[in-house]
C-alpha cells in the first residue's frame, strides 16, 4: 500500500516536503547540511546578517556556500530588522547578489522574544510584494494580521506557535486554527516548536507547513531528529488529509437522546 | 526618569548579606526557579549556591544553547587613542601616568582595521580612553564612516557623550555602544576616580540610556572586578540590566565580566574573584538572563577561557591588542607623553623608541593581555567545543 501527501504549493511552485528548515544555531555549516539531507526538507531560510551580501565570496562568511541551490529553495529572511525601511533595504540587497526573490519577512524589534512588529510587517509586505518579491511574513497569530496580509499580496503567513527558540509548541493554537480556517494561501507554523509531536499537532490542526530551527540544530544528534522532524510532518499531515475524527470533551452516548424518533 | 532612581533605592546591602547567609535548600529553590528576580540571584550567587556549580553550569549550558545555539561570536577591539583627561587609579591610560601615548589617524584606523579585517574579524569595538581634545565625536563619527562599508557592526567604548552627541555617530553606521560602571559601590568609586569627568557617578550610570535613545541597538555594560565586594557588584549589575531590558527594550544587551589586569600604575585589586566565582557568576547572570549575551575578553588565561565558553558565554575576543597600533604599528612614529592636555615630543635616539617585545609599536595598552592565542586559533578552539565560530551576524543594511 503506498500514499503520498499532496505537494505544498507557493506561489506557483511545489514542494514534496512539509518541513521548512532554519539555518542558525548549529553548531558547524558541515552539520547544518547534513541535518537539511536528513530532514527531506525542499525550503531553508537563511538570515541575511550571517551571509556575506557584497559579493566578494566572504570565506568568514560564507553559509550559503553549503545550501546547494539546486536542492534547495533558498528563502533569505530578514532577521535582525527593527522596521520596515530596514527589512526592505535587506530584501532588496539580497536580490542585487543574486538570491532568490522570495523574502521569510521578519521584523522583531524586540531582541527578547523575538516577536513580531506588525504594523511595520504590513508595511514592508506592501513595499515588498509590489516590487515583485514573493512574501512569507512571520506574524504573531493574529487572524486579523493574517487576512490583512493575504489581502496586500503574501504568498503565505507564518504564525507562531510560540516565542523563536523557546520549543513551547503551539501555544497560539486557537488563533492559529482561526488563520486557518480563513486562509486563501498556505499557512506555515514557524517558531516555537521543539518536538516533532508539536509538527504533528500543526499539521492535523491542518497547517500547510512548518518551519524549525532550533530543535533539530540544538538537539545532540540533529540528523536524526531531523528525520524525526520529517516523519512527523508526514503523519500530521496524512492524518489531516485522511480526516481525522472530530475530538470531543465528553463521552458520546451509545443510547443516544433521539432515538425514539428511529 | 533613569537607572539612578531605581539604583539609589535598592537594598543593596541588605540582599549581599542575605546572599550570604543563604542556606543550601535556598540555593537550590532558587536553582529550580525558571523565573530568576534579585532576590533569587542574590541566591544564586552565594556560597551555598556554589557548592551546586555543577548542576548550575549545566542549567545554564543548556538555557544558552537553547536561546543562542551552537555558536560563538567573536569580535576584535581597536584601541584608536590612549588619552586620557580621567584619572582612575586601577586604569593603565590615567592621565597622570607617564605612558606612550597616541592617537590614531582615518587612515592609521583604517590600517589596523583592515588587519583585523584580513585575520576574519567582521564585529569590531572601537576603544579610546576619554579625551574631548584628541577623541572628539567628530572624530569618532569619522572613524565609523570610514569603516563602515567593509564592517558590518560597529561598537564603540569610548568616554560618556550626551544623547546628542552621540546620533552623528549612529547616524555614520555605529550599532553598538558598551560602557562600565566600573564600580557599582559609590564611595569605591569616588576613592577610585581622583580626576576628570569620570567622577561623576550618576552620569555614567545613565550613558546605556543615552545611547540608547540616540538609537544604538546594541548595549554593553559590566562592572570591573576587584575594586569593591564583588556580590555588591554582581547584584547592582543585575538589577541595572533588568532595567535595561525592561526601559530600553529594543536593544541586544550584552554584559562582561572583566577582572582587573595588571597595568601601568601597578595597582594591586582591592578585592578578589576567584576563578570559581567567575563561572558562577556566569552561570548565575544566564539563569536570571536567559536572552543577554555574555562577553568574554581576553583578559581571562587561556585554560579558563576554554572551560568557561560551554557555561553562558556568547562572544568573545581573540587576538586582541590594548594598545593605539598594536595590530600593525599604525602610528608608532607619533609615539609621545602628554602633559595637562600638551604633546611633549620625545627626543630622538631616546629609549623610548627601542622596540620592546617584538611589540608593532610602543604605544602603553591599556592592560596586559591573557590569552595571546591568535584569531584562528580561537576558531580552531572553538570549533573542538562544538561551537561555530561566527564572524558576521550584521549587516551593513541594518546600520547605514
Amino acid at each position: 500500500m503506498s500514499f503520498a501527501n499532496q505537494p505544498l504549493l507557493i506561489a506557483g511552485r511545489a514542494f514534496s516536503s512539509r518541513l521548512i528548515l532554519g539555518t542558525g544555531k548549529f553548531s558547524s555549516p558541515e552539520a547544518m547540511r547534513s541535518a537539511l539531507a536528513a530532514s527531506g526538507t525542499g525550503m531553508v531560510t537563511v538570515a541575511l546578517r550571517r551571509a556575506d551580501l557584497t559579493g566578494k565570496k566572504d570565506p568568514f562568511a560564507n553559509i550559503l556556500e553549503f545550501i546547494d541551490p539546486q536542492k534547495y529553495l533558498l528563502l533569505p529572511n530578514t532577521s535582525g530588522a527593527m522596521n520596515a525601511e530596514e527589512a526592505v533595504r535587506l530584501a532588496r540587497l539580497a536580490v542585487a547578489a543574486g538570491l532568490p526573490k522570495w523574502v521569510k519577512l521578519e521584523i522583531h524589534p524586540d531582541p527578547r522574544y523575538l516577536l513580531p512588529d506588525p504594523i511595520e510587517t504590513f508595511k514592508a509586505a506592501e513595499i515588498l510584494v509590489k516590487e515583485g518579491f514573493i512574501v512569507l511574513p512571520y506574524i504573531n497569530a493574529d487572524p486579523v494580521l493574517a487576512k490583512r496580509l493575504q489581502e496586500v499580496g503574501c504568498a503565505t503567513v507564518m504564525p507562531l506557535g510560540s516565542p523563536i527558540g523557546s520549543n513551547r509548541g503551539l501555544q497560539t493554537r486557537d488563533q492559529i486554527r482561526i488563520i486557518i480556517e480563513q486562509a486563501t494561501v498556505p499557512v506555515i507554523v514557524d517558531a516555537g516548536i521543539g518536538a516533532p509531536s508539536h509538527a504533528a499537532e500543526a499539521m492535523e490542526l491542518g497547517a500547510d507547513a512548518v518551519l524549525v530551527n532550533t530543535a533539530i540544530a540544538v538537539a545532540q544528534d540533529p540528523d536524526r531528529m531531523g528525520i524525526a522532524f520529517k516523519l512527523a510532518v508526514e503523519a500530521g499531515r496524512s492524518a489531516f488529509e485522511s480526516g481525522l475524527g472530530a475530538q470531543s470533551e465528553t463521552a458520546s452516548a451509545t443510547s443516544p437522546l433521539t432515538a425514539f424518533l428511529d | 526618569m533613569s537607572f539612578v532612581s531605581d539604583f539609589n533605592s535598592l537594598p543593596l546591602d541588605v540582599l549581599v548579606k542575605k546572599s550570604m547567609a543563604t542556606g543550601s535548600s535556598a540555593a537550590r529553590a532558587a536553582l529550580e526557579k525558571t523565573k530568576v528576580s534579585l532576590a533569587d540571584f542574590a541566591a544564586l550567587i552565594s556560597p551555598a549556591a556554589g557548592e551546586l556549580l555543577e548542576v548550575m553550569s549545566r542549567k545554564a549550558h543548556t538555557m544558552t544553547q537553547q536561546r543562542f545555539g551552537k555558536t560563538i561570536r567573536l569580535f576584535a577591539p581597536l584601541y584608536l587613542s590612549n588619552e586620557c583627561v580621567n584619572n582612575c587609579s586601577y586604569c593603565g591610560f590615567s592621565r597622570d601616568n607617564p605612558i606612550l601615548r597616541v592617537t590614531l589617524s582615518l587612515d592609521e584606523v583604517q590600517r589596523e582595521a583592515n588587519e583585523l579585517n584580513a585575520q576574519g574579524f567582521r564585529n569590531l569595538l572601537l576603544v579610546a580612553g576619554e579625551h574631548p581634545k584628541f577623541v572628539s565625536n567628530h572624530y569618532l563619527r569619522d572613524c565609523v564612516a570610514r569603516l563602515h562599508a567593509e564592517w558590518p557592526s560597529i561598537s564603540l567604548e569610548v568616554g560618556p557623550m550626551e544623547t546628542e552627541e552621540y546620533r552623528p555617530i549612529v547616524a555614520a553606521g555605529a550599532d553598538g555602544l558598551v560602557v562600565y560602571q566600573e564600580t557599582y559601590d559609590r564611595a569605591v568609586y569616588d576613592q577610585m576616580h581622583t580626576a576628570g569627568p569620570k567622577k561623576n557617578f550618576d552620569w555614567r550610570l545613565e550613558t546605556p540610556e543615552r545611547a540608547y535613545t540616540a538609537g544604538f541597538r546594541r548595549l554593553g555594560i559590566g562592572a570591573l572586578y576587584g575594586l569593591a565586594d564583588w556580590r555588591f557588584e554582581a547584584l547592582s549589575l543585575a538589577a541595572h540590566a533588568d532595567y535595561l531590558l525592561r526601559h530600553c527594550w529594543k536593544a541586544q544587551l550584552t554584559i562582561s565580566l572583566p577582572r582587573l589586569r595588571p597595568c601601568a600604575g601597578e595597582f594591586e585589586p582591592l578585592t578578589l574573584l576567584r576563578d570559581r566565582d567567575l563561572a558562577q557568576l556566569i552561570c548565575a547572570f544566564r539563569l536570571m538572563f536567559p536572552d543577554v549575551g555574555i562577553v568574554l575578553s581576553t583578559r581571562e588565561m587561556p585554560k579558563l577561557r576554554d572551560g568557561l565558553i560551554p557555561l553562558g558565554v556568547t562572544m568573545m575576543s581573540a587576538g586582541a591588542r590594548t594598545e593605539p597600533g598594536g595590530y600593525t604599528g599604525a602610528g608608532r612614529e607619533k609615539i609621545h607623553h602628554t602633559e595637562r592636555g600638551i604633546i611633549k615630543e620625545i627626543a630622538a635616539g631616546s629609549s623610548e623608541w627601542v622596540p620592546q617585545d617584538k611589540r608593532p609599536t610602543n604605544a602603553t595598552g591599556q592592560f596586559d593581555i591573557g590569552d595571546e592565542r591568535t584569531p584562528q586559533e580561537i576558531a580552531t578552539l572553538i570549533r573542538r567545543l562544538g561551537y561555530e565560530p561566527v564572524w558576521k551576524d550584521w549587516d551593513t543594511a541594518l546600520t547605514a
